[in-house]
């Protein structure tokens, strides 16, 4: 166990140094002079000098590269052009919303997609079976930044049961987690249809009826544990595609999270902020695919054996 | 494949999404011209689709819409499949250093989750349609190169191959002749699902602004355009995104017919990393 952690764990901070470097390397990839475009071409030359000195871009790019680490190391990211302070400070304010988004993201998935897939997997080939997975099928299809203004509409504007836009009161938490569990409760509840239906197929699934369990506890019991495994994986697997998500889904209820502060950085070009939001965004996603991995061992042993040898 | 509804359907909506794209140019459509009496006007009389904030004709900006969907579509997919495929190809079939710097770069690369570095690439870059095609290019290929990586370390010691190698066969010729045409359908029902993630990366781009710019139309900024104005006319909002809404769906239900007809199960995550 102790030498498959440690390979995973080699292995994720090798994807995070490249990942630092790509984000590092964005800046460079501007075109023209990323000073001139950042302060406009009506900024005086001293200024111009003070940012590009306040950036570093006056020293060697691997000069760059070395403070820049550096700085991570610190957790100092910078400062923000627009906002004038320290890029960590923006992102320590941010990120208790786009947990909290997140978070009730999840639980709705979970809640929402593992009735589902169970029921059309055992009603298989019935009419909940086809609802279910219809269901899914336009879930998977609809854009978020549809949905999202879609939902504001009936629910906000006409119904008036929600906040339209903003974090204000419990209440402000559910159209942009409804808009981005959507696509996520789609593919599990695929996942979970499609997991279940090899595990019902078991032979010890037979045993457990034959020897007169209640079909509910035969179901959940026996059943949903080992159908989950592969559902862990992919939620893993699926969380990157939420906090990408979240970008969007932020913007479209602007939701004070990290996900809008990366829009909001790119229309004011503050490059610092966009880069550390970049970097973090990846970052957590790298380290849950991690504990993912991890957890996932933990469970079967079958990997950590595999995957060990 | 039998020509049932549910696959008639999606082929009509494809092939006319294509038609629309390809043929825009040479319809009589007038997407921006402004028209100040029509100021969002809902759906009738002359316009079936209504007018925008601006009067300009939605059905006509549609079209033009549908174009550039298809377009950034078109180019992305066979970009991503090419420079993907070759490199994953290549990288896997020779083996060694190569190979293992080429999985630590696509795992870089998967490391960032989904549509995020486009967006980042987008904004860097500056926002029009040549940059967007850069952007989810970037982010595409990676997709392309696991999947063919995987097509190949699973080929690559079935009897022809080596056969072929032991007659002295170049590695370019055994890769275009002996790997390929095997690898196809993987690689067709990957690129079916890729069109319709680039749909909604491109709308989705749009939609914040970093994809075409005024006065160039696209769904996604269609409908950026159109919630601004939703208690008053939101036709402005439907429109744009039921034509999302039914290219991705279409794309995705063959997309799947597609996959259970040629047979391919999903590609286990320990196969690739193996």
């Amino acid at each position: 166990m102790l030498t498959f952690i440690l390979q995973r764990l080699l292995g994720a901070l090798l994807v995070i140094f490249g990942v630092v470097s790509i984000v590092f390397l964005l800046i460079h990839m501007i075109p023209g002079d990323p000073v001139e475009i950042m302060l406009g071409e009506s900024a005086s030359t001293t200024d111009r000098e003070a940012l590009r000195v306040a950036l570093g871009l006056d020293l060697p790019v691997w000069q760059q590269f070395q403070q820049y680490l550096t700085g991570l190391l610190h957790f100092d990211m910078g400062n923000s052009i627009h906002f004038r302070r320290p890029v960590s400070d923006l992102l320590v304010e941010r990120l208790p919303a786009t947990g909290l988004l997140t978070a009730v993201t999840l639980l709705m998935t979970l809640l929402l997609a593992l009735p589902l897939g169970i029921i059309a997997a055992v009603r298989r080939d019935t009419g909940w079976d086809a609802g279910a997975m219809t269901f899914s099928m336009l879930g998977i299809s609809i854009p978020n930044f549809w949905l999202g203004p879609v939902l504001i509409l009936v629910f906000s504007l006409w119904l008036g049961w929600f906040p339209v836009s903003g974090r204000s009161g419990f209440g402000s938490v559910i159209l942009p987690a409804l808009t981005l569990s959507t696509g996520l409760i789609a593919v599990l509840s695929r996942m979970v249809r499609s997991s279940m239906l090899e595990v019902l197929g078991e032979d010890y699934m037979r045993t457990a009826r034959a020897k007169g369990l209640p079909p509910q506890r035969v179901i959940l019991h026996h059943g949903l544990r080992n159908a989950l495994l592969p559902v862990i994986t992919l939620l893993g697997l699926q969380l990157g595609a939420l906090l990408a998500g979240a970008v969007i889904t932020e913007t479209v209820f602007s939701w004070p999270g990290v996900g809008l502060l990366t829009i909001e950085s790119i229309q004011s070009r503050d490059y610092p902020v966009v880069q550390a939001c970049v970097l973090l965004i990846s970052v957590t996603y790298v380290l849950v695919s991690l504990l993912t991995d991890l957890a996932y061992a933990w469970i079967d042993p079958r990997i950590r054996l595999g995957g060990g040898q | 494949m039998r020509w049932r509804l549910s696959v008639l359907v999606p082929v009509l909506v494809l092939a006319g999404w294509a038609l629309l794209s390809v043929f825009a140019q040479h319809l009589p459509l007038q997407p921006d011209h402004i028209n100040l009496e029509s100021l969002l006007l809902p759906p009738g009389g002359d316009a079936l689709l209504g007018y925008d904030d601006l009067g300009r004709n939605i059905g006509d900006r549609m079209i033009v819409g549908a174009r550039t969907s298809f377009l950034v579509a078109v180019w992305v997919v066979s970009l991503s499949l090419l420079v993907g495929t070759l490199l994953g190809t290549a990288t896997a079939y020779h083996g060694g250093w190569w190979d293992r710097v080429a999985v630590l770069f696509v795992d870089v690369f998967l490391a960032f989750p989904g549509i995020l570095l486009a967006i980042a690439l987008a904004g860097l870059l500056g926002p029009g349609i040549s940059n967007v095609v850069i952007a989810l290019t970037i982010v595409g290929w990676v997709g392309y190169a696991r999947l063919s990586r995987a097509q190949v370390l699973s080929l690559k010691h079935r009897e022809h191959v080596q056969a072929a190698e032991a007659l002295g066969t170049s590695k370019w010729r055994i890769i275009r002749k002996h790997l390929l045409p095997l690898m196809l359908a993987p690689l067709i029902v990957e690129a079916t699902f890729g069109i319709a993630a680039v749909v909604i990366a491109e709308a989705g781009l749009s939609f914040l602004g970093l994809g075409v710019q005024p006065p160039g139309a696209s769904w996604g900024a269609m409908i950026r355009d159109g919630t601004r104005y939703m208690l008053v006319a939101p036709h402005m909002v439907v429109a744009p995104g039921v034509a999302i809404f039914a290219v991705v769906l279409s794309v995705n239900l063959l997309g799947d017919r597609l996959r259970d007809k040629l047979d391919i199960r999903m590609m286990s995550e320990e196969k690739n990393r193996s």
